[in-house]
Formats: structure tokens, sequence, C-alpha cells
């Protein structure tokens, strides 16, 4: 015996007129003045690295390596899920962000040891950023390899 | 008559609610029922080793400050029925072990409070047991763990989300006693689901249970909303307590909105950007033992219907893309002059 008066289609139309739809002009301003705020400090720091005269091939690593440690201290100052709560995708897509997603769950599960909390846990996150990352990375790779002959 | 329709149960021997106590986080001390809540926590990890036994703690504070209230015992009480959010309830099983009293561990997701009411007074009623326990809680940061993101990730939810609330309610449920309230009537909840299947919009997912067990307390018991001071539901949220109102509009159940409160969306002020509102097994809880009883005791209310509703997904079952089930629990309270 069925009391509702909608069926699953009329309530799910009914959800959706009641649902206040997320604030998105606010939430793409918020995101690109974040984000391009990290990014610009990502630049300022890959010049800054010129002048030091680090390599092509060091200076894009410096300045990962600082965006990193940046996200990774503000994470443990609990300031970096205030940032993301703010920005979205702004302080998601970033380095700092990757960042974050490690090292939130490194805190999170301290608790439970080094092995089976920290260390298993640690890439619960960025776990299938890596995983789908490298596997793509591998199959460009391989397509170019094949069609390089062609290209070159 | 112990029994009315096909759900409802009606207490022979209506229980009296001896003593009702509710503790509440920080955040919910800001909220606006702040100053009906018995203790308000400073340190919502209570001094413990991990967010899980802060939560035990929670509970064993909150049932002992019943006790105390009713100068009771613990090795008196007869059971001890409650449950959380946490896997395989450990906050209230935890807190079981502690307290020392035969407990009877429930499940009912934000519904728990109100489950162990209903089953509590119908043992009582039964003769079964001389008193009871019933409490539940839920804390912020052991939920968040449990069934989303690990607390420091920066991300941002949708306005249709809840904040599980860091709370809560225990009632002392006793066959004697001249306490002026007392549990009348239960009615237990068949789980509906629509097929929601965004297990952020637990309102959704839960209005129609809601309406189901409320139509069916209705008329069970021959009642309509005009014979409750006020009917609570838990936790719908703004946006669930809208959807209900549109159910028993579509349903032609007379709801008047000014009888119809929800405790998650009495915790916050939706300044504190809680979203939809509270959620999780101390909102309802806490918002029963102190603002509604209190309330009921004061004599500003008469008879007050509470609603407890769940949302019965787990992260696999989210996982899964399968839809998240409700389920509501109805417990009558009222004030016996």
């Amino acid at each position: 015996m069925s009391r509702q008066p909608f069926t699953p289609d009329q309530y799910h139309e009914l959800v959706s007129k009641l649902t206040p739809s997320s604030r998105m002009l606010r939430g793409y301003w918020r995101a690109f003045w974040v984000g391009g705020l990290i990014c610009a400090v990502g630049q300022a720091l890959t010049l800054w690295a010129d002048t030091l005269h680090l390599g092509e091939v060091t200076s894009p690593m410096f300045t990962t390596s600082v965006l990193v440690f940046f996200g990774t201290t503000l994470t443990g100052l609990g300031v970096y899920d205030r940032i993301g709560q703010y920005a979205g995708a702004g302080s998601a897509i970033p380095v700092t962000g990757f960042a974050n997603s490690v090292a939130a769950p490194a805190i999170e599960f301290q608790r439970e040891g080094a092995i089976m909390g920290v260390g298993a846990r640690l890439f619960t996150l960025a776990g299938p950023v890596l995983a789908y990352g490298i596997a793509s990375s591998v199959l460009v790779g391989v397509a170019y390899w094949l069609i390089r002959g062609w290209v070159m | 008559m112990s029994r009315a329709g096909q759900q409802t149960f009606l207490y022979d021997r209506p229980p009296a609610v001896l003593a009702h106590t509710s503790v509440a986080g920080p955040k919910e001390g800001d909220g606006p029922l702040s100053e009906w809540f018995d203790t308000v926590l400073e340190d919502d990890l209570l001094s413990q080793k991990s967010w899980e036994l802060a939560e035990m703690e929670m509970v064993r504070r909150c049932v002992l400050d019943a006790l105390n209230r009713a100068q009771l015992p613990s090795d008196a009480v007869q059971a001890m029925l409650g449950g959380d959010l946490n896997n395989q309830i450990i906050a209230s099983s935890f807190a079981a072990r502690t307290l020392g009293m035969p407990f009877i561990g429930l499940y009912g997701a934000c519904s728990t409070f109100v489950q162990a009411l209903v089953i509590g007074a119908a043992l009582i009623s039964g003769g079964y047991l001389e008193n009871a326990v019933c409490t539940a809680s839920s804390h912020f940061c052991t939920a968040e763990r449990q069934f989303r993101f690990p607390l420091e990730l920066g991300t941002q939810r949708p306005p249709q989300a809840s904040r599980t609330a860091t709370a809560c309610g225990c009632a002392l449920l006793a066959a004697q006693g001249d306490a002026p309230l007392r549990v009348t009537a239960g009615t237990v909840g068949r789980i509906i689901d629509l097929n929601i299947t965004d297990a952020n919009h637990m309102g959704a997912a839960m209005a129609p249970a809601v309406f189901d067990c409320l139509s069916a307390h209705l008329s069970d018991t021959g009642r309509t909303a005009e014979d409750f001071d006020l009917i609570a539901t838990g936790d719908l949220g703004w946006i669930g307590r809208d959807l209900l109102l549109e159910l028993c509009a579509a349903a032609g159940v007379a709801m008047p909105p000014d009888k119809l409160i929800d405790c998650g969306a009495s915790l916050f002020y939706q300044e504190q950007d809680t979203h939809a509102g509270g959620s999780g097994c101390g909102c309802v809880a806490s918002v029963s033992c102190g603002w509604l009883m209190k309330r009921l005791e004061r004599g500003e209310l008469n008879r007050v219907l509470i609603v407890g509703s769940g949302a019965m997904f787990s992260p696999t079952s989210s996982q899964q893309a399968q839809s998240v089930p409700g389920i509501a629990y109805a417990a009558c309270v009222e004030r016996k002059d």
C-alpha cells in the first residue's frame, strides 16, 4: 500500500524545483581569482628560478616543490580547507590542491597508525589522479612512438 | 488497546520521561537553541585521543547526567537503547561498555533516537522493563571521515548538503514516576525509496519516508495535525521540510506550516553556512531532549509528535550508485497534568 502522492519522476521534478542551485557566477569568479593567484605565484617562482640559473629541467621542479610545500603547510595549519570551501576548483585544480588531497588524509588517518592509517590511506583521494594520470601518459607515449615516423 | 492500525503502538502504560539531557558541540552551541542544551562543549575532542572516543565520552556524559537528575544509580538501569552513525555503532556500544548497562544497539541513521523511544517505551509498557535509557549521538568529525572526506580537504558542499551535528540526547524512561512527560504512542515506519541517488540530498531522500510514517500515525490514531501543538521532524533540513509540505498538500493531508518544525532546520542559523541544516542522530536527539521536552515541561506545549528520519545508505551503496532509502519513526510525547 503506497501513500505517496507522486511517482518517482514527479517527485524528482519537485525536488529539482525546490532545491536551490549553486551560485555558478559567484563560483566561477572565486575559482578564477584564487586559481589565477596561485598560478601567478607559480609563474613568479619560475621567473625567480630563472634568475637563479637553475636550468630548464630544475626550474619547473623548483616551482612545483615550493607550491606543494605551501599547499601542505596550509593544510596542516587548517587553512586550506577554508580556501577550498571558498574557491572550489580554483584551489583544487592547481598542484597545491593535489598536495592538500595527500596531506588531508595523512592528518586524518594518523590515529589508525603509520601502516594501515597514513600509509594505506595517503593516496585515497590522489590515487585516482595518479593512476589515470600515469596510465594516460603511457598511452600517449605509445601513440607518439607509433606515429612519430609520420610526424617527424 | 495496545495497537492501532497497521504500524502504531498505543502504550497501555505510557512510560514517564524521568529525565532528559542534551549535549551539543561548539558550533551547535552558537546556534539558535544554545540556551536550551544542558551542556555545550567547548572542546569537541573532549580531551580524548580520537574523534570516536570523543563521541563515546559525549554519550557517557549525557547518560550519566540524566541518571544524576533522576537520582538513579547506573546499575538500576535495566536497558540502554541507542545508536550512532559510526561503523558498528561503536560510540554507543563503547559508552555502554563503560556504563555497564544491558545494551540494545540500534541503527536507524538519523532517526535512531526516535527508534529508541518507540522500542524502549514498548518494552516498558509491555512490562519487560521497569526503565530504559534511550540515547543517540553523532559527531561531525566521525561522520565526515565515515561518509565523506578527511576534515582538512578543501572541498565545496552543494546547497542541499547538511552538516552532521556534534550532539547527543538522552531520555530516561520509566514505568513508575510522577514526571510530567509521557510517551503515549509510537509508529514504526517503512523504508521508502523514491530513487534519489544524490547522497548529499538527504532531505529529499527522507521526506517521502517521513510523509509515509506521519500519515500512518495520523490515520492509525485517527488524529490530525490540529491535535498536536507541534510536529517535529528530524532531520529533513530546510529543503526537506518544504518537500514534506508539498507531499502533504498533494496527498490532502492537512499540515499547517506553523505546526511543522524540523530539528535540523532549527539547530543552526542560516548564516552559519551549514547549507540545508543539521543532520545526524544527535540532532533530533539533542533538539528533542533539550528544546522540545523542556518546552513541554514548562507547559508551552502539551502534545508533540517527534518524527525522526534516517537515510539508510552507506558509502558502499553510494559508490555502487544505489539510491538512498529513507526510514522514519514517530513518537508522541505528551504532558500529563
